[in-house]
C-alpha cells in the first residue's frame, strides 16, 4: 500500500471525525441550554428529572453510552440494526452526553448574572423572553466561553471513542492501517491531526473571546 | 390627581414584617423623600411600588388605576396587559445602577424605548441625545459602562429611566454607592429634575439634600410611617426619635 492511498484513507477518516464534531456541537449546544432551563426549573419534578439525567450522563463512560445507544434498538425492541444507524447512533450518544456537560456550564453562567440585571430589565418593561435574549444570554456567552472551549477541545479528542462502534473516523482508520502495515506512522498522523484540529479550535475560541472583550 | 396611591401596603419576608401598614399618595409634580434607619422598609416600599416585590396586602394604584388590591385576604395583581400599561407610568433608579454592561451608553438608553415601547429608532436616538446633553454626558454616548465613573453610571441610569418618559420616578438610595465627590453630580441632576417638576420619590440618607428639594419628607421606622410633613416640620419635629435620627446624619 503506498503512502498516497494511506493518506487518502486517513483524510476520509478525518472528514468523519470533523462531521461528528460539528454535528455534536450543533445539537448539543442548544439542547444543553434547554436542559439547563430544566435543571433550574422551579417545578421540582422537571428539576429532579434534569438533575438525574445530567448525573447519569456525566457519571457513566461515554464509551458505554455509545454502545448502549447503538445496541438498544436490538436488545430492547428487537429491531434489526441497519448499517446506516451506526453514524446516527454515534451522533445521538455524543449529543446526549455533551448536552449534559453544556447544561451545567450554561447554568453556572446564567446563575452568575447579577439579579440586578433582571430587575433593571423588568422595570424597563422588557418581557421575560426579551430579558433573556437581549440582556442575559449575551453576558452568559461571554462568561462561559472559557469552559466551553475546554469541553470543545475534549470533544475533538472524544470523537475517537466512536471506534467502539467501528465508525470509520480518524482513530479507527489509523488503527486499522497501523495494524495492517505494522507501522506506527498512521497513529502518529492521527495524533498530529487531533493536535492541529485542537489548535484551530483553541485559536477560534480565543478569537471569539477577543471579539467579546469590548466590554467588561 | 394622585399619580401614585398606596393603601395599607404590607410585606413580609420569611415571616418578618418589613412593611406593616403603609399608606401614601403622591400628587403630580411632588417630590417626596423617604428617610429612616436601615431596615425600616424604605427600599422595600419602593420595590413593592415598582412591582419588583409582590406585596402581601393592601392596594397599589397608578393614576387611579388599580395595579394590585386585596381580595379574600390575598393580594391580587391586575392582568398582564393592564400591568404592562401601568409599568409605563413609573421608572426606578437603583442604588448600584444596573446598567447593561454589553450595551453602549446610547444603546442602554434607547433599547427599552425601541424594543419595548416601539418608538422609532431615530426618535429614540434624538431623545437620548437630548437627555445626555441635559445630564452633561454628551461625549459619553459611545462609551461602555465599565469606562464610566460611578457618578456617570448613575446619570446614565437616570437617562435610561427618563427615556421611557415615566410620569413618576423612584430613586432607591441613588448616591449610596458613590463617594462624596461623585454624589454631588448625581444630586445636581436630581435637583434639575425637581425644577422641571418631575414627580419623584427618593429614598435617601442625604439629609440636607432632602431638606432643600422635597415638598414632603417621610420618616419611616420599623415598617411604619412615623411622621411625614414639609422639610421644616420634619427637621423641627417634636418627635425625639426623628430629631435624633436627623441630627446624627446631618452633623
Amino acid at each position: 500500500m503506498n503512502i498516497q492511498m494511506m493518506f487518502m484513507q486517513l483524510v476520509k477518516g478525518m472528514g468523519s471525525s470533523i462531521e461528528i464534531f460539528i454535528l455534536t456541537l450543533l445539537f448539543a449546544l442548544p439542547l444543553g441550554l434547554i436542559l439547563s432551563f430544566g435543571r433550574m426549573s422551579h417545578k421540582s419534578l422537571v428539576q429532579v428529572i434534569s438533575k438525574f439525567y445530567i448525573s447519569v450522563m456525566r457519571g457513566t463512560p461515554l464509551m458505554l453510552q455509545l454502545i448502549v445507544v447503538y445496541f438498544a434498538p436490538y436488545y430492547v425492541f428487537k429491531i434489526q440494526i441497519s448499517s446506516g444507524y451506526r453514524f446516527t447512533a454515534v451522533i445521538i450518544a455524543f449529543v446526549l452526553n455533551y448536552a449534559a456537560y453544556f447544561a451545567e456550564i450554561y447554568r453556572a453562567g446564567i446563575e452568575s448574572i447579577p439579579v440586578g440585571q433582571y430587575e433593571a430589565a423588568k422595570v424597563l418593561g422588557y418581557s421575560r423572553a426579551q430579558t433573556f435574549v437581549k440582556i442575559i444570554l449575551p453576558q452568559v456567552i461571554k462568561r462561559i466561553l472559557p469552559p466551553v472551549t475546554n469541553e470543545t477541545i475534549t470533544l475533538v479528542k472524544d470523537t475517537s471513542l466512536a471506534f467502539v462502534l467501528a465508525e470509520a473516523e480518524m482513530f479507527t482508520i489509523a488503527k486499522q492501517i497501523a495494524a495492517r502495515e505494522t507501522s506506527i506512522m498512521p497513529l502518529m498522523a492521527a495524533g498530529v491531526f487531533y493536535y492541529v484540529f485542537n489548535l484551530a479550535v483553541a485559536g477560534f475560541m480565543e478569537y471569539l473571546e477577543r471579539r467579546l472583550n469590548y466590554y467588561r | 390627581m394622585n399619580l401614585l396611591e398606596i393603601n395599607h401596603m404590607k410585606k413580609s419576608f420569611d415571616g418578618v414584617e418589613i412593611l406593616k401598614d403603609i399608606s401614601l399618595a403622591v400628587r403630580e409634580g411632588e417630590v417626596v423623600s423617604v428617610i429612616g434607619p436601615s431596615g425600616s422598609g424604605k427600599s422595600t416600599l419602593l420595590r413593592c411600588a415598582a412591582m419588583l416585590e409582590k406585596m402581601d396586602g393592601g392596594e397599589l394604584k397608578y393614576l387611579g388605576e388599580r395595579a394590585a388590591w386585596e381580595e379574600g385576604g390575598r393580594c391580587v395583581y391586575a392582568d398582564k396587559r393592564k400591568l404592562k400599561e401601568i409599568h409605563k407610568h413609573f421608572g426606578l433608579v437603583f442604588q448600584s445602577f444596573h446598567l447593561f454592561p454589553h450595551y453602549s451608553v446610547m444603546k442602554n438608553i434607547i433599547d427599552a424605548p425601541v424594543s419595548v415601547d416601539k418608538v422609532p429608532r431615530k426618535e429614540a436616538e434624538e431623545r437620548a441625545v437630548r437627555l445626555l446633553a441635559q445630564l452633561g454626558l454628551e461625549d459619553k454616548k459611545d462609551a461602555y459602562p465599565y469606562q464610566l465613573s460611578g457618578g456617570q453610571k448613575q446619570r446614565v441610569s437616570i437617562a435610561r429611566a427618563l427615556a421611557l418618559q415615566p410620569r413618576i420616578l423612584f430613586f432607591d438610595e441613588p448616591t449610596s454607592a458613590l463617594d462624596p465627590e461623585l454624589t454631588g453630580e448625581v444630586l445636581k441632576v436630581i435637583r434639575e429634575l425637581a425644577k422641571q417638576h418631575m414627580t419623584m420619590i427618593i429614598v435617601t440618607h442625604e439629609m440636607q439634600f432632602a431638606r432643600e428639594l422635597s415638598d414632603r419628607i417621610i420618616f419611616m421606622e420599623q415598617g411604619l410611617i412615623r411622621q411625614q410633613g414639609t422639610p421644616r416640620e420634619i427637621f423641627e419635629s417634636p418627635n425625639d426619635r426623628v430629631r435624633e435620627f436627623i441630627g446624627r446624619l446631618t452633623s
